[in-house]
């Protein structure tokens, strides 16, 4: 048994090694790299496309310098690049009706239009860029250590696996299975409309990667079957009251009427 | 009681017993032996229908393979097990009901009630029993006082054994002094939920939300229930908006806030902060707190604000306590307000 697992080990020696040498890089790197990306790749093109494109579609609202309007629209000085790529990406700008809260739609824009428009309003002030691939990548993320950040800091208004929930007045907290997981990051850096901010401060940006890896396992389903909307004990008593209930009476009418 | 006295003389006025229909409807299967073949085909296709489902059960638990790192199958194999044992169990439920209704004899059936009350000889007879076993005891004619002493004292004294052990370990509870103060001190560092790590001012930026608890929770020798009444929501709003109620001017830090998390209407964790308005949802009741303006109710079942946690900055730019909550946290209780110097306020 001895010299089998020696040979085990000593036959996967070099790959532990290769493994050990990828993840002493990879921390390296994580640490390395400055935590927010530089807004500096955008190019003087790209913003003065963006200015265009913000003076045609955003302007209305947020006025021509994007200082908004008190009581219409807030103003984008300093909210950076992640706002931009956040709100104009989910499609919750433009928006097309005023109500309880912006919601998400089809994306109004291109990509590259979203980066233009990210690197003009980044331009008017200093804000939070939008994340790399890597920061965001759920397979690089802890899950264990995801659920327990997730189910102390988000979980009260997304639920415990991120199904959602409501908020007062019309107001509600979106699921977030369909959500990329660069749009997680950048509500998490920018705490869209509701939400709160949770900067890197507050959560690290390796611990936002777990929490996106949490929500990303949360795409392989539930073991039990089906969810039930997990929005909490109201969906699942609707379940057991409304379906189970009337399956039970119905079989109890069907075994005490009459056959023909 | 009373109807067993009445004769059937004095019923008679009131109706008729209607006694057993006398015309009775066949059933299809009764008559038409069509029928009859056809609802046996039936019965036997939901008993086959059963024997189908224990094999698919048996098949799937043989050869649905799980792995435990794929959810998938999992579920699969949960699915085809499931609806496998589903399917034999009502396959043989369906089939015997419907054979009952369908072939078995159907014919009216008569159960006759009787009076509940026993034949005289019987009451008799134990009444008889009780006398003599009286008797026998010598309770009634005042001999052996040592044993009636004795039987008496040990039936009035024996629900002790279960009233003394039920409400002595209620002894904890009854105290409720430990509701009166959480493990908050002056100088206590506000850590991050769950890791511990302090916060420095710096980093609760405007609409930031920070889940506390106290500097050193783990240390102490019930961190659960020490958590439960110490957790503060840290939230940062521009000092703008913050309208600071009197006398609590020092209380806050540039915009910073903190709040208790406990619900003061039956305690749940209130944690659902809307950043554009400043409302503080509980989930459990829809009580919403305007953080605002000292957390007072805006809505729901909650009485009273929640407690607010005065809170400065140490030395090294960290964010400490300065003192306990003034008031209980949590919800209402007898005495609640004994021996502070708070007054009930309410919440409107």
């Amino acid at each position: 048994m001895n010299a089998l697992a020696r040979r085990r080990y000593s036959k996967s020696a070099p790959l532990l090694l290769v493994f050990a040498l990828l993840a002493a890089l990879t921390v390296i790197g994580v640490v390395a790299s400055p935590s927010q990306a530089e807004v500096a790749t955008a190019s003087s093109d790209d913003i003065a496309a963006g200015e265009k494109l913000f003076a045609a579609n955003c302007a209305s609202c947020h006025g021509l310098d994007g200082q908004g309007q008190d009581g219409v629209a807030p103003s984008l000085v300093g909210v950076g690049a992640a706002a931009v790529d956040f709100q104009v990406g989910t499609g919750r700008m433009p928006m097309q009706a005023s109500g309880p809260q912006a919601q998400a739609k089809k994306p109004q824009f291109a990509q590259e239009q979203i980066n233009q428009l990210a690197a003009w309003v980044a331009s008017l002030g200093a804000g939070p860029a939008v994340p790399t691939a890597e920061m965001v990548d759920p397979a690089l993320g802890d899950a264990a250590n995801g659920m327990q950040l997730f189910r102390t800091n988000c979980a009260m208004c997304h639920g415990s696996v991120g199904g959602g929930g409501a908020l007062t007045q019309g107001k509600f907290a979106p699921n977030l299975w369909e959500t990329t997981p660069t749009h997680i990051y950048e509500a998490m850096l920018v705490g869209p409309q509701s939400m709160p901010v949770f900067n890197d401060a507050n959560i690290t940006p390796e611990h936002k990667r777990d929490i996106i890896a949490y929500l990303k396992a949360q795409d392989d389903g539930s073991p039990g079957g089906l969810r039930l909307g997990t929005i909490g004990p109201v969906a699942e008593g609707l379940w057991g009251w409304l379906i189970a209930l009337g399956i039970i009476i119905a079989s109890t009418v069907w075994i005490g009427a009459r056959s023909s | 009681m009373s109807t067993t006295d009445q004769s059937p003389g004095m019923a008679s006025d009131t109706f008729e017993d209607p006694g057993v229909p006398t015309h009775h409807r066949p059933r299809l299967a009764d008559n038409d032996p069509k029928a009859a073949k056809r609802a046996e085909r039936q019965v036997a296709a939901l008993f086959g229908i059963s024997a189908l489902g224990t094999v698919l059960a048996i098949w799937a638990y043989f050869t649905q393979d799980i792995d435990a790192a794929d959810v998938a199958t999992i579920r699969q194999a949960n699915l085809l097990i499931g609806l496998g044992i589903c399917l034999a169990m009502m396959g043989i439920g369906l089939g015997a009901i419907h054979w009952a209704k369908t072939l078995m004899r159907d014919h009216e059936m008569v159960e006759e009630r009787h009076a509940m009350r026993s034949s005289d000889e019987t009451r008799a007879a134990a009444i008889q029993d009780l006398k003599d076993g009286a008797a026998d005891s010598g309770i009634g004619v005042g001999r052996r006082g040592l044993l009636k002493g004795s039987l008496i004292t040990a039936l009035a004294i024996a629900p002790l054994s279960l009233l003394v052990p039920q409400i002595g370990s209620m002894g904890a509870p009854w105290n409720v002094d430990q509701f009166r103060h959480t493990m908050w001190r002056a100088g206590m560092r506000l850590t991050r939920d769950p890791d511990g790590s302090p916060i420095k001012a710096a980093d609760v930026t405007i609409g930031s939300v920070f889940h506390v608890i106290p500097d050193g929770l783990y240390e102490e020798s019930h961190p659960l229930e020490e958590k439960a009444k110490a957790v503060v929501l840290l939230i940062r709003l521009d000092p703008r908006d913050l309208n600071i109620r009197p006398g609590r001017e020092t209380w806050s830090f540039d915009g910073i806030v903190a709040y208790s998390k406990i619900c003061t209407h039956v305690g749940c964790p209130v944690a659902l902060y809307e950043q554009q308005t400043h409302h503080l949802l509980c989930p459990c009741h829809q009580s919403t707190f305007d953080v605002a303006n000292g957390c007072k109710v805006v809505f729901g079942p909650a009485k009273r604000p929640l407690p607010q946690l005065p809170i400065a900055v140490d030395d090294e730019g960290y964010i400490i306590a300065q003192r306990d909550f003034e008031e209980p946290i949590g919800p209402s209780y007898w005495d609640r307000l004994k021996g502070t110097p708070f007054t009930e306020e309410g919440g409107e």
